[in-house]
């Protein structure tokens, strides 16, 4: 164990923010609402919520997050992206728009199951993880791409790539935040601790 | 810990049909668009600056509120292709709206690919008795409410999203701050009851008794629940923030001010930072004039959109 007084952030723009907040404090994590660079600039680890993406990806830009992210990531700062969150850290998207931070070499496809009536619920496997995991797919993006230095942290049946990550960035195409449990934000925990 | 623990004991899901739309990824969408501002728009046009401007959704119509009010006539649910053509435009959720009780039109919302269902009393209402059943839908429903009797009895019918009334189209805040205050009043009324009194409560409230209990125990909404019907300013949308709603519904106020695309900017910004005084006051400045507006006080009881639904 390197460091156990960890602080973890969650972006707090727009999205399921709260969500996020509530298991942290279940697994007894500081942890801030991230509304400002000066917010930003206390924490440890950074997760981009669940959300709308334009959305949340128009307001990192309003506000200028995306050259102190990267600051920050270069001394160490673990990220996470749930779903809009793993759309913003993404290399690139297969739409054009929005244009995301390039924080992890993989190339996202949004909407990738459908409209909201597509939207699912399965049993999933993930790496480092023992038991099974719920995922909680709403529109949901899938990764279509990845260069050889991203970890594959979790698969559909079908081979769809649905978790990934890279040195201490990771991102999840579905939601850990609503499914009652907490083992993806515990492993995310140990990641920004680097004990993975 | 609560709200975990809480989440797995929705006691009503158990009326749902499990061969449809799970009710966790229904209110999961409604969870996605919190701390966000969805928009009214009525042309492909206005979804892209919408969009642009960083709605979390918009609101496909044919008329926005303000222009039904003034046309008058029957008010039905939106022409297909105009709700195909703003679907095919934009990449964020697109919602539409269908008549109360008319579950024909929600269906073919539903087989259009629409990602949520405004059941709302803005159209027409189709049935003077009862609600669309939502629990058979794949697609979520986001309902109206004035207070929590209201509110309960549309989750109890399966809405996965609440909204307060107000009073649409007249650019009046006053009654989405009456309605936001009234439901949030009693729920923390509840949590001040003994168990045994929460029947008589639900009996008072005219809502389900197992949802009543729910609250008793969480001291929330079971679902996501946002502000709508005469937010017509930023201020306004921080306003409802602060009062303690989860988003914002704009209908008429961006397209009817003097400058949609800055006042779309202004109002998403207002919602992020409702807190934040400074930059409420910058966002605030250059909007030029908000929709002129209509004084609730001054609309005749019998003529308000809040008094339909049951």
């Amino acid at each position: 164990m390197v460091d156990s007084k960890i602080k973890i952030g969650v972006l707090s723009l727009q999205g399921d923010f709260i969500e996020h907040l509530d298991v942290l404090e279940t697994l007894s994590i500081e942890s801030l609402k991230v509304k400002t660079i000066s917010d930003l600039n206390k924490v440890d680890g950074l997760i981009i919520p669940g959300g709308e993406s334009t959305t949340i990806k128009k307001l990192i830009d309003r506000y200028g997050f995306e050259e102190p992210i990267k600051e920050k990531i270069s001394h160490g700062m673990s990220v996470w992206g749930t779903c809009a969150g793993l759309i913003c850290i993404a290399e690139k998207l297969s739409d054009p728009y929005p244009i995301p931070m390039n924080l992890i070499d993989a190339e996202i496809s949004r909407n990738w199951f459908g409209r909201q009536v597509d939207s699912f619920e399965t049993d999933l496997t993930f790496k480092g993880i023992k038991n099974k995991i719920k995922g909680i797919f709403i529109r949901a993006p899938i990764v279509k791409k990845i260069s050889p230095n991203v970890e594959i942290l979790s698969s559909l049946k079908d081979g769809t790539i649905v978790a990934i990550k890279q040195n201490k960035i990771m991102g999840t195409s579905f939601h850990p935040e609503l499914s009652g449990t907490t083992a993806v934000h515990d492993y995310f925990i140990r990641l920004t601790k680097n004990e993975n | 810990m609560s709200t975990l623990k809480d989440r797995k004991s929705q006691t009503w899901k158990d009326h749902s049909k499990p061969e449809v739309g799970d009710w966790r990824v229904k209110g999961g969408l409604a969870q996605m668009l919190k701390g966000g501002v969805i928009m009214d728009v009525v042309t492909v046009d206005h979804a892209k600056i919408a969009e642009d401007a960083g709605a979390v959704a918009v609101m496909a119509l044919e008329r926005v509120p303000s222009d039904i009010r003034k046309d008058g006539g029957v008010a039905r649910a939106s022409a297909p292709e105009l709700i195909s053509g703003i679907i095919d435009s934009v990449s964020i959720p697109v919602m539409a709206k269908a008549r109360i009780g008319h579950f024909a039109e929600a269906q073919i919302l539903e087989a259009l690919g629409v990602d949520y269902c405004d059941e709302s009393e803005v159209l027409t209402p189709a049935d003077n008795a009862f609600h669309i059943n939502k629990w058979d839908f794949k697609m979520p429903f986001v309902c109206g409410a004035t207070n929590l009797g209201e509110a309960l009895r549309r989750i109890g019918e399966g809405a996965s999203m609440i909204r307060t009334k107000g009073e649409a189209g007249t650019g009046d805040v006053v009654q989405a701050v009456t309605h936001a205050r009234q439901i949030l009043n009693d729920i923390k009324k509840i949590q001040r009851l003994d168990d045994e009194e929460l029947m008589t409560e639900a009996k008072n409230l005219q809502a389900p008794y197992e949802l009543v209990c729910e609250i008793k125990n969480t001291g929330k909404l079971p679902v996501v629940n946002f502000a709508a019907g005469g937010v017509a300013t930023p201020a306004d949308a921080a306003l409802l923030m602060q009062i303690g709603v989860e988003g914002i519904f704009v209908g008429s106020g961006i397209f009817n001010s003097e400058n949609p695309e800055k006042t779309a900017d202004a109002i998403v910004q207002a919602t992020t930072h409702f807190e934040d005084a400074d930059l409420l006051a910058e966002v605030s400045k250059g909007l030029g004039a908000a929709m002129r507006g209509e004084e609730v006080s001054k609309i005749n009881p019998e003529e308000r959109l809040e008094k339909r639904g049951w």
